[in-house]
C-alpha cells in the first residue's frame, strides 16, 4: 500500500466525517497499550465540560431553553458552535489523510465541504431564523397544515441524524481504540453515555459549550501544527511544496489534479449535494434559532464559514507537513519501517504522527484528546436534533396539536434524547465491521433532497402547498436514498458486488433526486385546488411580511 | 398595538415589496456568483486538468491549483463578509424603518 493508494480511490469512498476510517478498522491500536497523556488530557476536557454541563443545567428550566438554548447566544458564540458542530474528527485527519496520500485532491475536497455555508447564508439564515421557533419543521410548516408537514419533516431530519451518527459513532469507536487504547465496545458506550449526559441535563446551552470548547481546542492545535511546518520552511510555500514533491512517492503529480474528479455528472452531482445539502442539515438548521434575531444569525453564518474555511486551510499545510516529516522517518511512522505496508494506524493518521513529529508525546496527547471531543460536540449536536424531531415536531405539534405544557415538552425530549443515545451505541456496535463510508453522502444527500427542497419553496414560493411540499419532499428522500442504495458506494463497496455493476454509475444521486424533489414539489402544488391550498396561497403575504421583517418572530425568552 | 394592524400596514407601504427586491436581488446575485465559482472550478478540473498543474514560475515547483484552490476558499470567506456587511447595515436600517413607520 503507496502513500497514493488513496487516490484512486472513487469519489464517495473518500468523504468524510465518519466514514473514512472504514479502512483503519483492521489495524489495531496504534502503540500497545493506554495512552495515559491523551487519557489525562481527555480527562481534563471531560471535567470541565461535565462543569459546564452543571452550569448549563440549572439554566435549562424550559422547552426553549433545553431546544435553542433560550435563544440567548450571541452570532460570534454560534459561529464557533456552528463550527465545532461541522467540524468532524474525520474532516480533521481524514482531509489531511487524503492531502498526505494524494496532495492536490484533498484541497479539491475541502472546498467542496465549504461552498454550502454562504448558500445558506444569502438564502436561508435570515428567513429561518425570523419564522422559526425550535426546528426547521416550524418553519417549513409555517403557514402549512402542521400533520403531514411535520411528519414529514421529522422523517427528513431523522433519517439524516440516523445516518450521520451511525457513521459518527462507528468512527468514534474505531479512532479511541486507536488512539487511547480503549475497547471498541467500551469506547461507544463512553461516547453515548457523555454524550447523553451533556443533553440530557444542560440541553443546549451544554452542546453548544462543548461545541465551542471543542472548536476553540480543534482550531489551536491545527493551528500550532500548521504554524509548526511553516516555520520549519521560513514561511515560503514554494520550499515545503518542493520538499514534499523531492520525498513523495508521486512527486509532481501531488501539486495537480488526480483521479478525485475524472467523471463530470458524479463532479457535478456531489458538488450540488455539499452546497445544497448543508441548508438542509437538521442539526446545523436548529442552530440558527439559538440566536436573538435575524443580524445575529447571519453574523452566526460569516463566522462559521470562517472558522471553517480557516481550519481547511491549515489541514492543507498540515498534509503536506505530514509528507514533509513522515515519509523520511518510515522507521518511526510506517508498518515495520516499510512505506509500502502504510501508516501505522492506517491512511487517516498522517495528523496524528505529525502531532507527535512537532510537538512531542505531550502534544500527541493534546491531539488524541481533541479528537475525541470533536466527535463527542459533533454527535451530541446530532442527538439533540433528533430529539427535537421526535419531542417538538412529532410528539408536541403532530400528537398533541400544540396542545402541550413546557414541561411535558421538556420531559418528552429528555426521554427521547435517552433512547436516542441508546440507539447510537447500539448501531455503533452493531455496525463497527460494515463499511459505513457511504452514510455520510447519504445523509447529505437526502439533506439537500427532501428537506432543502421542501424549506426553500414553503419560504419563497407562494403558490407552494402542503401536499406539494410533502408529495415532492417525500420523492426527493425516496429517491436519494433508493438511487444511492444502487450506487458504486453501497453496490459494490457493501454489498460486495463486481465494480462497475451497479446500476445507478454516479457517486451522489443528488442531481436526479433534488431535480426530481423541485420538480414534484411544483407539479403537485399547481395541481392541487383544493380549499387547504388555497387558504395556504393567502396566507403567504404574512408569512412573506414575517420571514422579511421579523415582525412576530418569536424572541429570546430569558427570565 | 395589535400585531395584526402592523402586519396590514407593512403590505400596505410601498417601501416594502421595493425593500424585498433590492435585498433578494443582491443575496441571489451573491448566490449565483458562489455557484459559478464553485462549479466554474469543478468543471475546469473535470475538463482542463493540464492547465491547473501548469508552473506558476517557470522552475517552481507550485502549480496554478493551488492558488486558484486556496483563492476559492478564500472567495467563500470573503464573500459571506460582504454580504453580512451590508444586510446588517444598509438593509437592516431599511426593515427597521419600514417597521417603525408600521408601528406608529
Amino acid at each position: 500500500m503507496s502513500p497514493g493508494r488513496r487516490g484512486a480511490l472513487g469519489l464517495t469512498a473518500c468523504l468524510p466525517a465518519g466514514g473514512a476510517w472504514a479502512a483503519a478498522a483492521d489495524v489495531g491500536v496504534l502503540g500497545s497499550q493506554m495512552n495515559w497523556t491523551a487519557i489525562v488530557m481527555f480527562g481534563i476536557f471531560v471535567g470541565i465540560t461535565l462543569w459546564v454541563t452543571k452550569w448549563a443545567a440549572r439554566r435549562t428550566r424550559s422547552a426553549a431553553d433545553f431546544y435553542v438554548a433560550g435563544g440567548g447566544i450571541s452570532g460570534f458564540q454560534n459561529g464557533l458552535a456552528i463550527a465545532g458542530d461541522f467540524m468532524s474528527a474525520a474532516s480533521f485527519l481524514g482531509i489531511s489523510g487524503l492531502v498526505f496520500a494524494s496532495g492536490f485532491d484533498g484541497l479539491i475536497f475541502s472546498i467542496g465541504w465549504l461552498v454550502g455555508w454562504p448558500v445558506l447564508t444569502f438564502l436561508m439564515a435570515e428567513r429561518l431564523r425570523n419564522l422559526g421557533k425550535f426546528t426547521f419543521a416550524d418553519v417549513a410548516g409555517y403557514r402549512f397544515d402542521p400533520g403531514p408537514i411535520g411528519t414529514f419533516a421529522a422523517a427528513g431530519a431523522l433519517v439524516v441524524v440516523a445516518f450521520y451518527l451511525i457513521a459518527q459513532m462507528v468512527g468514534a469507536g474505531q479512532l479511541i481504540r486507536l488512539l487511547f487504547g480503549l475497547d471498541y465496545v467500551v469506547a461507544e458506550l463512553l461516547v453515548g453515555g457523555m454524550m447523553m449526559t451533556y443533553v440530557i441535563f444542560g440541553g443546549m446551552t451544554a452542546t453548544t459549550w462543548v461545541q465551542i470548547i471543542k472548536a476553540v481546542m480543534l482550531l489551536a492545535g491545527a493551528t500550532f501544527m500548521a504554524g509548526a511546518v511553516l516555520w520549519q520552511y521560513g514561511f515560503d510555500v514554494e520550499k515545503l511544496a518542493a520538499r514534499a514533491v523531492e520525498v513523495h512517492a508521486q512527486g509532481d503529480r501531488i501539486l495537480a489534479p488526480g483521479t478525485l474528479i475524472s467523471d463530470p455528472v458524479s463532479a457535478v452531482s456531489v458538488g450540488l449535494a455539499l452546497m445544497f445539502g448543508t441548508a438542509g442539515l437538521p442539526h446545523i438548521l436548529m442552530r440558527f434559532f439559538t440566536v436573538p434575531n435575524a443580524s445575529e444569525a447571519r453574523k452566526s453564518v460569516a463566522w462559521a464559514t470562517t472558522w471553517i474555511g480557516y481550519f481547511y486551510i491549515l489541514t492543507f499545510i498540515i498534509g503536506f507537513g505530514a509528507i514533509t516529516y513522515l515519509i523520511p522517518n518510515p522507521a518511526d511512522y510506517f508498518v515495520n519501517g516499510e512505506i509500502a505496508e502504510g501508516l501505522k494506524g492506517g491512511s487517516n493518521m498522517p495528523a496524528v504522527h505529525l502531532a507527535g513529529a512537532v510537538g512531542g508525546d505531550i502534544f500527541l496527547g493534546f491531539i488524541s484528546a481533541v479528537a475525541f471531543a470533536t466527535i463527542l460536540a459533533v454527535v451530541a449536536g446530532l442527538t439533540l436534533s433528533g430529539a427535537s424531531a421526535v419531542s417538538h415536531d412529532l410528539y408536541a405539534t403532530v400528537w398533541c396539536k400544540g396542545n402541550i405544557d413546557q414541561a411535558t415538552e421538556l420531559r418528552v425530549s429528555k426521554i427521547t434524547t435517552g433512547i436516542l443515545g441508546i440507539f447510537a451505541v447500539a448501531v455503533g456496535i452493531v455496525f463497527e465491521t460494515q463499511n459505513v463510508a457511504f452514510m455520510v453522502m447519504l445523509a447529505f444527500a437526502v439533506a439537500c433532497s427532501a428537506n432543502f427542497p421542501v424549506l426553500f419553496m414553503a419560504v419563497l414560493w407562494k403558490d407552494c402547498t402542503t401536499r406539494g411540499a410533502v408529495a415532492g419532499g417525500s420523492v426527493g428522500l425516496a429517491l436519494s436514498v433508493a438511487l444511492t442504495v444502487l450506487s458504486p458506494a453501497v453496490w459494490e463497496a457493501s454489498f460486495g458486488n463486481p465494480a462497475g455493476s451497479a446500476p445507478f454509475p454516479y457517486a451522489s444521486p443528488a442531481l436526479f433526486s433534488m431535480t426530481a424533489a423541485f420538480f414534484v414539489i411544483w407539479l403537485v402544488s399547481v395541481l392541487d385546488r383544493s380549499e387547504q391550498a388555497a387558504r395556504e396561497r393567502a396566507a403567504f403575504p404574512a408569512q412573506l411580511i414575517r420571514s422579511e421583517t421579523g415582525i412576530g418572530a418569536a424572541r429570546a425568552s430569558r427570565r | 398595538m395589535n400585531q395584526g394592524d402592523v402586519v396590514a400596514r407593512v403590505a400596505a407601504n410601498p417601501k416594502f415589496p421595493q425593500f424585498v427586491s433590492a435585498r433578494n436581488g443582491y443575496s441571489n446575485i451573491m448566490a449565483a456568483l458562489m455557484v459559478a465559482v464553485y462549479f466554474g472550478y469543478i468543471l475546469l478540473i473535470a475538463f482542463n486538468k493540464p492547465f491547473l498543474a501548469t508552473k506558476l514560475t517557470a522552475g517552481g515547483t507550485l502549480s496554478i491549483g493551488i492558488p486558484l484552490g486556496l483563492g476559492v476558499l478564500l472567495f467563500t470567506i470573503v464573500l459571506t463578509w460582504i454580504y453580512v456587511r451590508r444586510a446588517n447595515t444598509e438593509f437592516d436600517a431599511a426593515r427597521n424603518e419600514i417597521v417603525k413607520d408600521a408601528s406608529r
